[in-house]
C-alpha cells in the first residue's frame, strides 16, 4: 500500500510539473494553434537562470529560502521575456503563412536556444542546489514524500488557481478567451491581438521557469537537454487532456503523470517513455479532441 | 429526381444549424438555396457533399437513367465519384499549382494510373496521362480561361479563379453541380456572363444545378425554383415570383435589399 | 544595402530611425541574455566566471541582425512592389543566361559529361577519407529526398523519419547476425520494413489535423529507440551490434580502401534511383495528388482524391528510402547502436529539405550536401553546427519558406491540333 502511495505521490508531483508546462502549450495552441515546440527550452532557460542566480547569491550569503524565491522570480521575468521575443522573431512572421512554416520554425526555435545554452554554459550536468527547506511534519506521513513534492505540488495548485482567476475574471482573460474563439471577430470588437498573444507567451513561459526551477530543485541536476523531453511531455499531457482546454491540460498532465509513474513502478521503469508516448497514441485514436477538449468543426 | 434530400438534420454541440430540411431537384433543374446570413446554406450544402456528416436524415442521388442510390455519411471523395461536384464559397484552389493541374486533379476520380503505373511509365499510364491533360485544357476552354492554362492559380484575377473551381469541378464528370456562392465579389459584367456560362453548362453537359447565392438578380434570373432558409428551417419553396411575395420570406429578409 | 523610396521620409532621417530601433534591440539583448551569455556558474566546482566581453559580441551582433533582419522583413512586407535593388538585379541577370545556357544542346552535354567524371573521378583522386564524407552526404541525399515525398510533395511535418533509417539498418543487422543474410538481399527487406513502419504509424493519424502528426511520428521515433536501447534480447541494448558484414562481391576479396569506394558508388547507385524514382512519382497522378493534398485537403477530398490512401501512399513511399540507406549504414560503419537515431538526426533531414527547397529534387540534394559537408569542412564551426542549423530553420521559414531552390511547376503543352480541337469545346462568346 505504502509503496503505491509513494509511486502516487511520485505521478502527483511529475503531474504538476507537467501542468505548470502544458498550461503554455495550451495557451498558444488555443489562440495561435501553434505547437510551441520551443517551450521546453524556456522551461530550461529558466532553470539555468535560476541556477546561474543561485549560485551568485549563494556567493553574496543569502539564506536558502530567500534565494529560492528571488531565483523563481528573475526566473520567471527571464524565461518571460525569452517567450516574448521568441515569438517576436520566430513565430510573428510566419503567423500568416501555412502552418508547417510555424511548426518548422518553432523546432528551429527550440534547437536554436538549446545550443545557444550548450555553449554559453555546458553540455554536462550540474548539480542544482537544494533551494527548498526541509518541512518536518511531512516525516508523520505513512509514505514518503519529500519537501519538494510538496511545494511542486503546492505551488501548482496555487498557479491554477490563479490563472483560473486571470482568464475568467480579468479584461486580458476576456480577451484571451475572444481571440481563442475566432481571431478576426475578436480583432473587430477592438481586442489588440498581437497584444493577447504576447500576453499568452508571457504568462505561459513564467509558469514553464517556475515549473522549471522545482523539477531542477527536486531532481538536483539540470544541463541543456532536459527541457526537450520535458517539453514533449507536457505537450502530451496537453494533448490528452483537449489542447486548448486549460482544465483539461491540468487533467492531463496529472493522467500522464500517474500512468507514468504507475508504468514505472509496477511494469518496468525502462519503458517510462513508452507508457508517455503509448498512452498519447491511444487517445488520439480513440478520442481525438482530448479528454476535455470540444470536437472541432473543420471550417469549410 | 436526381437528388432526394429528407428531413436533415445538422446539430453543433447544442446549436442546430439545419432543422429537418426536405429539398428535391429533377434532372436538368436549376435550384438556388437562399436565407440570410448564418440560415445554415453552406452548412446544409456541406452535408449533402459529405463534408459533414448530418445528425439525422437521408441524401439520396441518382445519376439520370440508374438507380437512386443513399449517399449519407458517404466519404465526400466517394460522394464525388458518384458525380456529385461543388465550388466553394470562399474559393479554395490548389494556390501553388498551376490553373490546368487543378483542373487535373478534378479529373483524378476518373482515373486508374497506380504508384507502380507512375514509376514504370508503361504505355497505359502515358495514354492516361496524356488524355488528361487534353480533358483539362477542354474544361478550361468551356469555362473561358484556356489561356491561362500554365499560369500559377493563385496569380488568376478573382473572376477566373470563379471559373476556375467551376471547372475543376466539371473535370471531376458531375451530373449534379453545387456552386457556394459563385457570384460573390464579382461585378455586374462577371456575373452575367456567369449566368451564361451556367445556362450554357446545363445544356451542354446534361447538368443540373443547385446553388447557393445572395445576389437576388441572378438568383432571380437564373433559377427556375427556389429555396429559402432561416435559422435552419425550410420556410418557402417555388418558383421566384412566389417566393419573392411570400410573406415568411419578406419577414425573413426584413431589413436586407431584397431587390438587390 | 537600403529600401529605397518606399516613404515620405528622408534617407538620413530613415537610417537615424533604423539605427535608433536597432539599439533598442541590441539592448534588450544584451539584457536578455546576460545571466546565461555573461555568467557561468560551475556548481560542480562552485567557481563562477564573468565573462563581460561577449556582451560586446552581443551588442554588435544583434545591432547588425536586427537592422538586416529589419531590412529583409520590410522587403518581404512589400513583396513584389519593393523596387528591385542592385543585388537582386544582377541576380535576375544571373539567372535569365543561366537559363539561357541551359538552353544550349552542347553546354547541357558538356555539363552532364563534366558531371559524371567529377563523380566517377572523385573517390581516386579524394582519398579514403574524403570518400568516406562523400558517402555520408549521399545517405542523407537519400533521406532528404524520401522524406521530401513526406513533407515536400505530401505536406505531413514528419519529425521521426530517422526511426525508418534506424529500422532498416537493425534489419540488416540483426538478419545478417541469426541468419547471415547478405547485403544486398537486405537492401529491399531494409526497404520493405521502412515502408510497412511507415504505413503503420499512418494508419492511427490519419484522422488527425498534420500538428499531431508532428508529434505521434516524433512519440513514435523515441519509442522505436527505446525499445532499440532497452529490448536487449533482441537488440542487445546500448552496446549495439558490432562486426555487421561490409557491401561484397561474391567471390572477390576487397581491401578496405576499395570496399569504401565500392560503398560510395553504391550510393551513388542508390541516389541515381531515388531521384529517378521520385522523379516519375512527382510528374504523375500520384505525385499531383500529394501536392494537392498538401494545398488543400478539403478541396482536394471535394474533388474525389482519397485523402487517407493518398496520405498512406506519400507515408509509405517516403519510408522506404529511409529503410534502405538504413541498411548501408550499417554496413557501411560495421557497427551501430541506438545513440546514432536520436531525434535530431530527424530534425537534421529536416533541415536538409527545408533549407533545399521543399518539394524540389535539386533543392533537397544541394541542402543535403551544403548541412552535410559544410560542417565536415569548416571543423572551426562544428560545435555551432546545431545552433546554426536552428537558426536556418528560423530564417528560411521567415524569408524563403519555398527553400533555397524552389520548386517550379511544371508547364504542360499541347500540340497546335490538338489546340484546335479544345478551343472548339470552348464557346469564344462568353470569353472574358
Amino acid at each position: 500500500m505504502n509503496y503505491f502511495l509513494g509511486l502516487f505521490v511520485s505521478g502527483l508531483t511529475r503531474g504538476s510539473i507537467y501542468a505548470l508546462l502544458a498550461l503554455g502549450y495550451t495557451m498558444v495552441y488555443g489562440i495561435i494553434e501553434l505547437i510551441n515546440f520551443a517551450h521546453g527550452e524556456i522551461y530550461m532557460i529558466g532553470a539555468f537562470t535560476a541556477l546561474i542566480l543561485a549560485s551568485v547569491l549563494s556567493i553574496a550569503g543569502l539564506d536558502a529560502l530567500s534565494i529560492l524565491v528571488i531565483a523563481s522570480l528573475v526566473a520567471m521575468i527571464y524565461s518571460a521575456a525569452y517567450g516574448y521575443t521568441m515569438e517576436k522573431i520566430a513565430y510573428k512572421p510566419v503567423r500568416h503563412s501555412q502552418r508547417l512554416s510555424a511548426l518548422i520554425s518553432a523546432i528551429g526555435m527550440s534547437l536554436f536556444l538549446q545550443n545557444y545554452v550548450r555553449l554559453a554554459q555546458t553540455s554536462n550536468f550540474l548539480p542544482f542546489p537544494a533551494l527548498i527547506p526541509r518541512f518536518t511534519f511531512l516525516d508523520l506521513l505513512p509514505f514518503r514524500a519529500s519537501s519538494a513534492q510538496f511545494v511542486i505540488f503546492v505551488t501548482t495548485a496555487v498557479v491554477m488557481i490563479l490563472l483560473t482567476f486571470l482568464i475568467k475574471f480579468t479584461r486580458i482573460g476576456k480577451s484571451m478567451r475572444a481571440a481563442s474563439q475566432d481571431k478576426t471577430m475578436a480583432m473587430l470588437l477592438g481586442v489588440n491581438v498581437n497584444r493577447v498573444i504576447s500576453v499568452t507567451f508571457l504568462i505561459g513561459s513564467a509558469t514553464a521557469a517556475l515549473g522549471g526551477v522545482l523539477i531542477s530543485s527536486f531532481t538536483g541536476q539540470i544541463n541543456f537537454f532536459i527541457g526537450f523531453m520535458a517539453g514533449i511531455k507536457a505537450f502530451v499531457a496537453a494533448v490528452l487532456g483537449g489542447i486548448g482546454s486549460i482544465p483539461g491540460a491540468v487533467l492531463g498532465s496529472f493522467v500522464l503523470g500517474w500512468t507514468e509513474s504507475f508504468g514505472a513502478g509496477y511494469i518496468s521503469s525502462d519503458y517510462e517513455d513508452v507508457f508517455a508516448f503509448a498512452i498519447l497514441v491511444l487517445i488520439l485514436i480513440f478520442k481525438p479532441s482530448g479528454l476535455l477538449g470540444r470536437p472541432e468543426n473543420k471550417k469549410v | 429526381m436526381v437528388l432526394d434530400v429528407r428531413a436533415l438534420t445538422m446539430d453543433f454541440g447544442g446549436l442546430r444549424a439545419v432543422d429537418h430540411v426536405d429539398l428535391q431537384i429533377s434532372q436538368g433543374e436549376i435550384v438556388a438555396l437562399i436565407g440570410p446570413n448564418g440560415a445554415g446554406k453552406t452548412t446544409f450544402f456541406n452535408c449533402v457533399t459529405g463534408m459533414y456528416t448530418p445528425t439525422t436524415g437521408t441524401v439520396t442521388i441518382a445519376r439520370p437513367g440508374s438507380e437512386p442510390h443513399n449517399i449519407t455519411r458517404m466519404r465526400p471523395h466517394l460522394i464525388t465519384a458518384q458525380g456529385l461536384a461543388r465550388t466553394f464559397q470562399n474559393i479554395r484552389l490548389f494556390p501553388e499549382m498551376t490553373v490546368l493541374e487543378n483542373v487535373m486533379i478534378g479529373r483524378d476520380c476518373r482515373l486508374s494510373a497506380g504508384i507502380v503505373g507512375a514509376i514504370l511509365r508503361n504505355r497505359k499510364t502515358l495514354e492516361e496521362e496524356e488524355q488528361v491533360v487534353l480533358d483539362s485544357f477542354r474544361m478550361l476552354e468551356i469555362v473561358g480561361i484556356g489561356k491561362w492554362a500554365n499560369e500559377t492559380a493563385k496569380n488568376l484575377p478573382y473572376g477566373a479563379q470563379r471559373r476556375l473551381e467551376i471547372a475543376r469541378a466539371l473535370a471531376t464528370e458531375p451530373f449534379l453541380l453545387l456552386l457556394d456562392e459563385p457570384a460573390a465579389g464579382m461585378n455586374p459584367q462577371e456575373t452575367r456572363d456567369l449566368v451564361a456560362l451556367i445556362r450554357r453548362l446545363r445544356f451542354d453537359h446534361h447538368l443540373s444545378i443547385f446553388l447557393i447565392e445572395h445576389d437576388m438578380s441572378l438568383v432571380m434570373t437564373l433559377s427556375e425554383r427556389i429555396y429559402v432558409m432561416d435559422y435552419g428551417k425550410l420556410i418557402a419553396v417555388g418558383e421566384p415570383a412566389e417566393v419573392r411575395r411570400d410573406p415568411a420570406v419578406i419577414k425573413a429578409y426584413l431589413g436586407e435589399d431584397v431587390s438587390a | 544595402m537600403c529600401p529605397q523610396a518606399t516613404s515620405v521620409q528622408t534617407r538620413p532621417s530613415r537610417y537615424l530611425a533604423y539605427a535608433r530601433r536597432s539599439l533598442l534591440v541590441s539592448i534588450w539583448f544584451a539584457i536578455l541574455t546576460f545571466p546565461i551569455i555573461v555568467i557561468r556558474a560551475n556548481t560542480i566546482t562552485g567557481i563562477i566566471t564573468w565573462r563581460w566581453h561577449n556582451i560586446g559580441w552581443i551588442i554588435a551582433g544583434t545591432f547588425f541582425g536586427s537592422w538586416i533582419w529589419g531590412y529583409f522583413l520590410e522587403r518581404k512586407r512589400l513583396g513584389t512592389r519593393a523596387p528591385a535593388g542592385p543585388l537582386r538585379r544582377r541576380i535576375t541577370a544571373l539567372r535569365g543566361a543561366l537559363d539561357r545556357l541551359k538552353q544550349r544542346p552542347q553546354v547541357a552535354r558538356m555539363s552532364v559529361v563534366i558531371l559524371v567524371l567529377a563523380v566517377v573521378a572523385f573517390p581516386f583522386l579524394g582519398g579514403m577519407y574524403q570518400t568516406n564524407i562523400m558517402t555520408t552526404a549521399l545517405l542523407y541525399v537519400v533521406l532528404g529526398l524520401g522524406l521530401n515525398i513526406i513533407i515536400g510533395l505530401g505536406g505531413m511535418l514528419h519529425i521521426g523519419y530517422i526511426a525508418f533509417y534506424a529500422l532498416g539498418a537493425y534489419s540488416y543487422a540483426l538478419l545478417n547476425f541469426h541468419f547471415g543474410l547478405n547485403f544486398w538481399l537486405a537492401l529491399p527487406i531494409g526497404a520493405l520494413v521502412g515502408g510497412l513502419f511507415s504505413l503503420a504509424i499512418g494508419i492511427p493519424v490519419l484522422r488527425l489535423r498534420g500538428d499531431y502528426l508532428a508529434i505521434v511520428t516524433l512519440a513514435f521515433a523515441e519509442i522505436t529507440r527505446l525499445v532499440l536501447e532497452n529490448w536487449s534480447g533482441l537488440t542487445f541494448g546500448t552496446a549495439g551490434i558490432r562486426n555487421i558484414p561490409r557491401p561484397a562481391i561474391p567471390g572477390i576479396r576487397l581491401t578496405l580502401p576499395q570496399t569504401t569506394t565500392f560503398v560510395y558508388f553504391i550510393m551513388i547507385g542508390l541516389v541515381l534511383l531515388t531521384i529517378f524514382v521520385v522523379n516519375r512519382l512527382e510528374n504523375s497522378r500520384i505525385g499531383r495528388q500529394f501536392v494537392a493534398m498538401k494545398e488543400d485537403f478539403i478541396a482536394c477530398q471535394a474533388m474525389g482524391v482519397n485523402i487517407a490512401r493518398t496520405k498512406l501512399a506519400a507515408l509509405g513511399l517516403g519510408g522506404m528510402w529511409a529503410g534502405l540507406v538504413g541498411v548501408v549504414f550499417a554496413a557501411r560503419t560495421t557497427f551501430i547502436n541506438p545513440a546514432s537515431f536520436t531525434v535530431w538526426e530527424s530534425i537534421i533531414v529536416l533541415c536538409t529539405v527545408v533549407l533545399g527547397g521543399m518539394g524540389s529534387i535539386p533543392g533537397v540534394i544541394t541542402g543535403a550536401l551544403v548541412l552535410i559537408l559544410v560542417p565536415e569542412y569548416l571543423r572551426a564551426f562544428a560545435q555551432f553546427r546545431m545552433l546554426l542549423f536552428g537558426a536556418i530553420l528560423v530564417t528560411m521559414m521567415v524569408f524563403r519558406p519555398g527553400g533555397l531552390i524552389q520548386k517550379r511547376r511544371r508547364a504542360y503543352r499541347i500540340t497546335a491540333e490538338e489546340q484546335k480541337v479544345v478551343a472548339e469545346s470552348g464557346d469564344l462568346s462568353i470569353q472574358g
